[in-house]
């Protein structure tokens, strides 16, 4: 077996472990983040530990999704997305890297 | 009558010195001011502005050109810079030079900035960049410093001479921190009080940077954290032009002695300071599109520190 092989095998078994954690949060879903008129919609929201959030860009502006030291997207043109799986319990606070007056948070308990 | 028509009485300057935040406003057509000891005066709309005879120093403005930008906003950013070259060729008189204040390309693209360069390049002058956070957007960050960063400190601050005018070249796009606006940082902002230290109080200043030094409208983020800091050091000279774009509309603002100044963009308009739900591309009717985009000549005259500002739209 191909240590490529393996790899994606592994990556699989991570893929797996993190549904499976999911699937057994109760009411755990992927769930969206619109940005739209230079905002964050919704501007908060609470979700499970395991629970994937995709940010999508729907201004004829590029922005980009940022949070200090935890993730940070590439710059979104109109209609990119980007997404993020939260494994952590916390509070993250994020910002648009080119407009910082747009704040958000996801809470993940 | 124009909204710039204000009472800057050339016989009581201390009346305009006390007068605060007293000309902001949006322009139409055009305007020239012009400064006298350290006080601007407003003299009229944009003809009476080209039958000023400029004899000193003649630099131009433009901003704000985001090659790359293909949204109904519109669809030709290219076609608009070309025709902002154009007017630039045209010039009766010839300017010593450019100023672009930022937003070059829409997404740090090598592609867009070679198309910029492409088209800036036929005014055959030399221009004098500072970044906007549109060009700091390739995923290295390094084609704005390749291409327009030599010779200068930091992200891409510098100074020059020209003419008896010390030109000033910020960047306020860098480094922003999140619920905040545009950011100098303590790094410029320390060379900016050492390259001002020791000049002499009567050199006329022009500083230039992408986002608004002074507070436009926070709630779209327009304007910069520090910018306070940076208009302190220049407390005490008696001339300070500060030229701006990032808003893509003319507006201006007199504060004592200093003279703030936004430029059009020439690739899409954006809506006065609320009037919108957010400051995103306005998209107007096509015929009124060329008279919300345009470029600006700055004329100083040496000896009666006289420098006027002529804001020209591509059409009307």
């Amino acid at each position: 077996m191909t240590s490529v092989a393996l790899r994606n095998i592994c990556i699989r078994v991570a893929v797996l472990a993190v549904m499976t954690a999911c699937m057994t949060a109760a009411r755990c879903e992927d769930l969206a983040v619109m940005i739209d008129n230079f905002t964050f919609e919704p501007a908060q929201l609470t979700i499970k530990v395991g629970t994937t959030v995709t940010w999508k860009n729907r201004d004829d502006i590029p922005h980009a999704v940022v949070s200090a030291g935890k993730f940070r997207s590439k710059t979104l043109d109109t209609d990119d997305s980007y997404s993020f799986t939260f494994t952590s319990p916390g509070d993250y606070a994020y910002f648009c890297s080119l407009h910082p007056h747009m704040t958000g948070m996801i809470k993940v308990e | 009558m124009s909204a710039f028509d204000h009472d800057h009485s050339q016989d009581d300057p201390r009346l305009s010195r006390r007068k605060v935040l007293e000309c902001m406003t949006w322009a139409g057509t055009g305007v020239l001011w012009s400064i006298s000891g350290g006080v601007p005066h407003a003299l009229g709309l944009i003809d009476s502005a080209q039958a000023a005879e400029p004899t000193g120093l003649t630099f131009l403005q433009i901003s704000d050109s985001h090659i790359g930008f293909d949204k109904p906003a519109n669809p030709n950013v290219i076609g608009t810079l070309e025709e902002a070259i154009g007017r630039i060729k045209a010039m009766p008189v010839k300017p010593s030079f450019m100023i672009h204040t930022g937003d070059i390309s829409h997404l740090s693209k090598a592609s867009e900035f070679d198309d910029a360069d492409r088209i800036i390049s036929q005014a055959r002058l030399d221009v004098h960049y500072v970044p906007g956070e549109h060009d700091f957007i390739d995923e290295e960050v390094k084609l704005y410093r390749e291409r327009y960063g030599r010779g200068t400190k930091g992200s891409g601050w510098y100074s020059f001479d020209a003419s008896g005018v010390h030109f000033i070249g910020l960047v306020n796009v860098v480094d922003l921190k999140a619920g905040g606006l545009g950011n100098l940082g303590a790094e410029q902002l320390a060379w900016l009080e050492d390259d001002l230290r020791g000049r002499s109080k009567s050199t006329p200043i022009v500083v230039f940077a992408h986002i608004p030094l002074w507070t436009v409208y926070p709630t779209w983020g327009w304007g910069t954290e520090d910018g306070a800091r940076a208009l302190d050091y220049l407390k005490g000279f008696g001339s300070v032009t500060v030229l701006n774009g990032h808003i893509h509309q003319v507006m201006q603002k007199v504060e004592g002695n200093v003279t703030f100044h936004t430029a059009r963009s020439t690739a899409f308009p954006q809506p006065a300071p609320g009037a919108a739900p957010s400051p995103g591309p306005m998209k107007v009717a096509d015929d009124k599109l060329r008279g919300l985009l345009g470029i600006a000549s700055i004329i100083f005259k040496p000896g009666d520190e006289r420098l006027a500002i002529i804001d020209t739209p591509l059409q009307g």
